[in-house]
């Protein structure tokens, strides 16, 4: 199952190979597809650098596998240019633009086995039979299936499966890497395990590489830069920690992570919430109708018998605990507490609810989307 | 009324045990099943026996005799009745799928909407009799004479109509087959997900023959066979369509020639069911190696 990075030779080799073509620029330019009534893009730009790996990330029907494919040139755009090096693509077809998809069907063909599967580029390519057969293993090596090369798709498991079209995708050392979804039909530990492993490859072989998820975990533990998609359009493009600590719109607050919506005010300079003034990060809203967006490890809970909180649900997930403190007014929240000193803030107990000493997210009031 | 029977048992007795009623139903139930298998089997056993019995019986001196069956090949009329039928089975195979393959795959990955219009179209064939059918084809071939006479056009269909192979059966057969070649080849495109192994091949670099030959047919591969090999036995048995038109085809010849040779007509008869059977069991074995290998 595991793969060396970079241990032996062997490896370093093929790595070494794929390198030989340094990752290049992928440009979107106001992409826009329309299917029937429904905007799958709405003027999409984005610029992704060489040997990046860019996540898009967004709720289904956002437009995010829409905009792969039409990478991939399976998906016509009705306006706007797909450039590649710098190079206008957007009429290329799709066998015509050398790049490497992995999607999130199993994609293998049946009738062919693993390393013919793997090989089955370069074939098209009219590589030779001594390459294809060298190119086959070396990669199956890569991906940690040196043993099954022999064997029928059908006889893999779902996570071989994706490691094999993995493989197939990066034979042909592709100037890009599309993943569409790939990890999302696979059990939740083999994809903690593909989704590291594919990041490790990806560094390894320094491919540009545009990665589709609807999981936020996902995207934040693998991407460079995350794109957070919405009705068509992008609402924030930036590295993980940023998308997380200071999400441009109240959308990406709420998609990225967990996010506690609470009843604030505005005061001049400050937002006033659970009664405490904390200063505002990043824009002041206009109006007076606000929430304040507080991440559930920025909550303060102690055991407090004059509480006005009570806790009304405890998960317990190794060093964390996750509470749901009920506030009066009806408001819920999720609070993050270090599991070693939580003891007596069990289920029901009354407690209070503080906000910690660093500035608040603000946002309009307005329906969740 | 057995289940009701055997609740009361159960609640009687205050048992445990499974209640014995179903056990009785369960073994009146396997009595039926043989009971419904050997009417079943004596249906179709009992013709085919009588014939093979009728063909090899020695009639005068008594015993068995082989004699019908090594006379088939030097038959009079045999040799070309039957390669004629092979080759319009062949013709009309080959045409049907290169009509109808790239149609179901098409319309499978680009054209979904179609699908119930396709479908129907196809069934057009098999709601609509055979007679009718051949009645019209004879009436359009008459107006070669009556209308067209020393134009391309009749020209045309007098070629279709060459004895010695007639291209407008074959053409007929197409129409006849379409129901069956449909279902075949629908029944192995809904197995597969043809589309993302085309878009992983044309990813590859693959252009669209290539994807045909190399991906699309490979995984369709009992699904084809299973259509050619119905095609196959509808032309190799068709007689209405043959006889009505006036061609001399395997089945018209078998039935012309009952009237003078009966046990050699017969004889025929159980050798072409003998190979018919034999393409059948040839084709599951071939699935049945595939999905060993499945579960392997």
């Amino acid at each position: 199952m595991s793969v060396s990075v970079g241990g032996t030779p062997a490896v370093v080799g093929t790595a070494a190979e794929l390198r030989d073509r340094p990752g290049v620029t992928v440009r979107l330019e106001g992409l826009t597809r329309r299917y029937g009534s429904v905007l799958a893009l709405d003027g999409l730009d984005l610029d992704i650098a060489g040997g990046e790996l860019i996540a898009l990330l967004g709720p289904s029907g956002c437009g995010k596998t829409t905009a792969l494919r039409a990478i991939a040139g399976f998906e016509r755009p009705d306006a706007g240019r797909v450039r590649l090096d710098g190079r206008d693509i957007t009429d290329v077809p799709a066998s015509k633009r050398d790049m490497g998809m992995v999607f999130q069907a199993y994609s293998l063909f049946p009738n062919l086995t693993v390393a013919e599967n793997v090989a089955f580029g370069l074939k098209v390519r009219r590589r030779g039979k001594a390459e294809q057969k060298r190119r086959a293993a070396e990669l199956l090596e890569l991906v940690g299936l040196g043993d099954r090369g022999g064997r029928y798709p059908h006889q893999l498991s779902g996570g071989q499966q994706q490691r094999v079209a993995l493989a197939r995708a990066l034979a042909v050392a592709p100037q890009v890497l599309l993943l569409d979804e790939p990890l999302s039909a696979l059990d939740a530990q083999v994809r903690v395990q593909l989704r590291d492993e594919i990041r490790r490859l990806q560094l390894e072989v320094g491919i540009t590489t545009v990665f589709v998820t609807h999981d936020q975990a996902e995207a934040l533990s693998v991407a460079d830069r995350v794109g957070v998609l919405r009705a068509g359009r992008l609402e924030q493009v930036a590295g993980p920690d940023e998308l997380y600590e200071r999400p441009a719109t109240a959308f990406v607050a709420q998609f990225v992570g967990t996010m506690n919506r609470l009843p604030a005010t505005l005061v001049d300079g400050g937002v006033q919430l659970l009664g405490t003034r904390r200063p505002v990060a990043g824009a002041v809203p206009r109006g007076a109708e606000v929430v304040a967006l507080v991440r559930p490890e920025a909550l303060v809970v102690t055991a407090d018998p004059a509480g006005a909180g009570r806790v009304v649900h405890r998960v317990f997930s190794g060093a964390m605990t996750r509470l749901t403190v009920a506030l009066p007014d009806g408001v819920e929240v999720q609070a993050d507490v270090v599991s070693a000193g939580s003891g007596d803030l069990v289920t029901g107990s009354t407690v209070t609810v503080a906000v910690a000493e660093r500035p608040v997210l603000v946002a309009p009031d307005e329906p969740e989307p | 009324m057995t289940a009701t029977a055997g609740l009361g048992t159960v609640t009687g007795a205050g048992s445990v045990e499974p209640p014995r009623p179903v056990r009785r139903g369960r073994r009146s139930g396997r009595r039926w099943r043989w009971a419904v298998l050997a009417v079943l089997g004596l249906y179709f056993v009992v013709p085919i026996a009588a014939s093979v019995w009728f063909t090899v019986r020695d009639r005068g001196r008594g015993g068995v005799t082989a004699r019908y069956y090594t006379g088939i090949p030097g038959a009079e009329g045999f040799a070309s009745a039957i390669t004629r039928s092979v080759l319009l089975a062949v013709l009309t195979v080959l045409i049907a799928l290169l009509l109808m393959l790239p149609t179901i795959v098409l319309v499978d990955l680009r054209l979904p909407r179609l699908r119930t219009t396709v479908e129907l179209l196809t069934l057009l064939p098999l709601v609509l009799p055979p007679i009718a059918l051949v009645v019209g084809v004879r009436s359009v071939l008459s107006w070669a004479p009556d209308y067209f006479y020393g134009t391309p056009l009749a020209d045309a269909m007098f070629a279709l109509q060459k004895p010695s192979l007639p291209w407008i059966l074959v053409l007929v057969y197409v129409v006849l087959a379409l129901p069956f070649v449909y279902r075949a080849l629908d029944a192995g495109v809904r197995g597969a997900d043809l589309r993302t192994l085309t878009e992983a091949a044309r990813n590859l670099g693959a252009s669209w023959p290539r994807v045909l030959a190399t991906v699309v047919l490979p995984v369709l591969r009992t699904s084809v066979l299973n259509a050619a090999f119905l095609t196959f036995a509808l032309v190799m048995g068709e007689y209405t369509i043959a006889v009505i038109l006036g061609f001399v085809t395997f089945p018209t010849w078998i039935v012309q020639t009952s009237g003078s040779q009966p046990q050699l007509s017969v004889s025929v008869s159980v050798l072409s069911l003998a190979i018919t059977w034999g393409l059948l069991l040839l084709i599951s074995a071939l699935d049945r190696r595939r999905g060993g290998k499945d579960t392997a």
